[in-house]
């Protein structure tokens, strides 16, 4: 199979999280969407890994992981506290950051 | 020595403007004496100095370095030669016979203390003029008759016209002073001193537009100093003063300061020609524009402040001829000092018999009744007109002779000047003289309808008038015997014998019958017929002479309205224009700081929206970028 498609579908899945950032307004779904969009860029590392022939892209990958890991512990813990405060986990309700 | 000159009317004038009330009884006693002693210190310099021969007379005295700094040397320093000299007589001559003749006229004054105190800071300022030995401290002393003279014009300051005719001479005054201080710094920027005898000495090199400009610039000091046009506008306002500050401050010294000036920076003007032009045409213009007004004014004192700004005329036309005039101007000076004084404390005299009217008009008929007055006023009187073998006569034909010795067109047109001055003066002294002693009595009751009667004045007053007439009657024939005047100024000024176009005896016969046309014409008008009491309409011209020939509303319509005008736009020029453009700039980063400021409306997802899309931006332009 051509390593080219999995970039196709890396590309795919990274636009779907783009989209879904921008336009959904529940913040747990937003942060999914964000997940998605990392991981695209983890099948493009990976895949490139494979094109090349050398492990750089799949050490990075791993890379990628443990900061998504670790952005997840602390974007649940926001949401999670803004719920609490707010009973609500739209982020358009949370438009304090103005002017 | 020279120093004390200066020192004791300046004590005296400490003195008596701080010392108190107790003084009041016997100030002006004080401020005569030492007056009088700066006479008698200047009487024996001046036996000092004859015993010397001629080009050893100067003195020097340096008292102190005022501020030395680099290159920078300011001197408190003294210079007596034959032209301070001949100043500080005249100075302190003519200051100490009408100090005495105050003390007399201002008797009933209650601030007769403080004017005795102005008059001693008056003289003090007036010798550091003349004795200074540089400009700067010419200059302080310049500015020191300045402040006298604004003081004392204003000395009734409970009169609106008195505080206004000082506020206007000050004014006046200080265009002049700019002059001078510009030419001053042109001096130092040039010779690098501004001490007389460097830079006199090195005069000729500088560059001719440097000098021209010194010059006008020193002319510009002269002309308002000396009330000359187009600076001529304060003197006849200037007559508000007490009538002693008039003949000492207004027609004997301080007005004179101009003349000395020129003569004193003589060097400068001899090597600038056109600047020489310059100050020739100033007093030529003034010579007849002040006769002229005198011909119309009613009140006595204003007819001879327009006299003394004529016979001023006369003196800067003869310093701007050169060599040939400079001597000359300084005798007509010394002779004009002694009449114009005396007929100034005549005029008081009569003014102090009549209620304090001044208006020539209401008097008549006075010689009967004020006979010492009317024969001192009479011999003032003829030699001011130049009547042969008195003062004026012999000081006055030495400069129309000079003015003719100029030679080209230039001498014709300044000779025919200078007679025709002649006439216009013998025209109005002797309408002075018939309206005021001859004729019949147009007295008039004074505003609280007490009617007046005219006396003979107090002896302290008829005293320096007898003085003044004995100076007026014989200084020029003393003068001019053996050309002594001119031989003793000699060595300071340089002189060279004019040769006019035409005989000595053919000009000196033309002025006598100049002299006679006036008086004749005069006569015609006011001493054949009665005159009336309420001045008739007149021609034009009379009533624009009435009007000082409209200086005052020259002055208005172009230098106040102009004025206004060029301050209105310069103002809208700085709202709209500088303004505008620092307002106008703040507003559009106002307004488009305004408009940025709802990108950031807080919520996370539009702010998502322009990282996406910088970054798509940034990718394609790498993209584009690439590919070309």
């Amino acid at each position: 199979m051509n390593p080219v498609n999995y970039l196709y579908l890396a590309a795919l899945l990274f636009t779907i999280g783009a989209f879904g950032v921008l336009i959904r307004r529940n913040a747990i779904v937003v942060f999914m969407c964000v997940e998605l969009m990392l991981n695209a860029a983890n099948l493009t590392l990976v895949a490139f890994s494979r094109m090349h022939g050398n492990l750089d892209g799949q050490i990075m990958a791993f890379f990628v992981m443990v900061v998504a890991a670790a952005e997840v512990v602390v974007g649940l813990a926001i949401i999670v506290m803004l719920y609490r405060s707010r009973h609500s986990a739209s982020v358009d309700d949370a438009s304090l950051m103005k002017l | 020595m020279i120093g004390l000159l200066v020192a004791a009317p300046l004590l005296g004038a400490a003195v008596l403007l701080c010392g108190g009330r107790h003084l009041n009884r016997t100030g002006h006693w004080l401020g005569t004496v030492l007056a009088g002693v700066s006479f008698i210190l200047a009487a024996v310099l001046f036996v000092d100095m004859l015993g010397r021969p001629g080009d050893d007379r100067a003195l020097h005295q340096h008292l102190y370095s005022w501020v030395p700094v680099g290159g920078f040397q300011a001197d408190i320093a003294f210079q007596l030669d034959q032209l301070s000299m001949t100043f500080v007589l005249l100075i302190t001559g003519v200051g100490t016979l009408i100090h005495l003749y105050s003390v007399g006229y201002m008797e009933h004054d209650e601030r007769r203390r403080r004017f005795f105190g102005y008059l001693n800071l008056f003289l003090a300022a007036m010798l550091l003029l003349v004795l200074a030995d540089n400009f700067l401290l010419l200059y302080v002393g310049w500015e020191g008759v300045g402040l006298a003279s604004y003081l004392l014009i204003g000395f009734w300051q409970h009169k609106p016209s008195a505080a206004t005719a000082a506020k206007k001479a000050f004014v006046v005054n200080r265009v002049g002073d700019a002059g001078l201080a510009i030419a001053i710094f042109l001096m130092f920027t040039t010779f690098g001193t501004f001490a007389f005898g460097p830079v006199l000495a090195n005069a000729e090199e500088a560059t001719q537009a440097t000098l021209t400009g010194i010059g006008l610039m020193l002319l510009l000091a002269a002309c308002g100093k000396s009330a000359q046009v187009p600076l001529q506008s304060w003197l006849g306002d200037a007559m508000e003063g007490p009538t002693p500050v008039s003949a000492l401050i207004h027609a004997a010294t301080m007005v004179t300061a101009g003349v000395y000036l020129i003569t004193r920076s003589g060097a400068i003007f001899n090597a600038a020609p056109d600047a020489q032009t310059a100050v020739v045409v100033v007093g030529a213009v003034t010579l007849l524009f002040g006769a002229i007004v005198g011909c119309a004014k009613d009140d006595i004192k204003k007819a001879l402040a327009g006299s003394t700004m004529s016979q001023i005329g006369y003196m800067v036309l003869a310093a701007g001829l050169g060599p040939i005039g400079y001597a000359f101007a300084i005798m007509h000076l010394v002779t004009h000092g002694f009449f114009k004084a005396g007929l100034f404390l005549g005029a008081g005299s009569v003014m102090h018999g009549m209620n304090d009217e001044v208006d020539m008009r209401k008097y008549g008929g006075l010689r009967k009744y004020m006979p010492v007055t009317f024969v001192t006023f009479g011999l003032g009187y003829l030699a001011i007109i130049g009547f042969p073998g008195l003062s004026g006569f012999f000081s006055k034909d030495a400069i129309i002779e000079a003015a003719f010795a100029k030679g080209g067109t230039q001498g014709w047109v300044l000779g025919a000047v200078t007679l025709l001055g002649a006439a216009i003066t013998a025209y109005y002294m002797t309408r002075v003289m018939l309206l005021t002693f001859f004729g019949e009595k147009r007295w008039q009751p004074d505003k609280n309808g007490n009617e007046p009667h005219p006396h003979e004045s107090p002896k302290t007053m008829v005293i320096p008038m007898a003085v003044l007439a004995f100076g007026s009657v014989f200084a020029g024939g003393l003068f001019t015997s053996n050309d002594a005047f001119v031989n003793w100024l000699k060595p300071v000024t340089s002189f060279e014998h004019g040769h006019p176009p035409i005989g000595v005896a053919a000009i000196t016969t033309l002025t006598v019958v100049m002299l006679l046309i006036g008086v004749g014409a005069a006569w015609l008008q006011y001493g054949r017929r009665p005159v009336p009491v309420v001045a008739p309409r007149g021609s034009l011209v009379t009533r624009a002479a009435r009007r000082d020939l409209l200086q005052d509303d020259f002055n208005h319509v172009v230098l106040v309205r102009g004025g206004e005008h060029l301050t209105r736009s310069l103002v809208y020029v700085d709202n709209k224009l500088v303004d505008g453009a620092v307002n106008g700039t703040a507003a559009a980063f106002g307004g488009l700081s305004g408009r940025m400021r709802r990108v950031q409306n807080g919520f996370a997802r539009s702010y998502a929206v322009s990282m996406f899309g910088g970054a798509a931006l940034l990718v394609a332009v790498t993209l584009l970028m690439r590919a070309v």
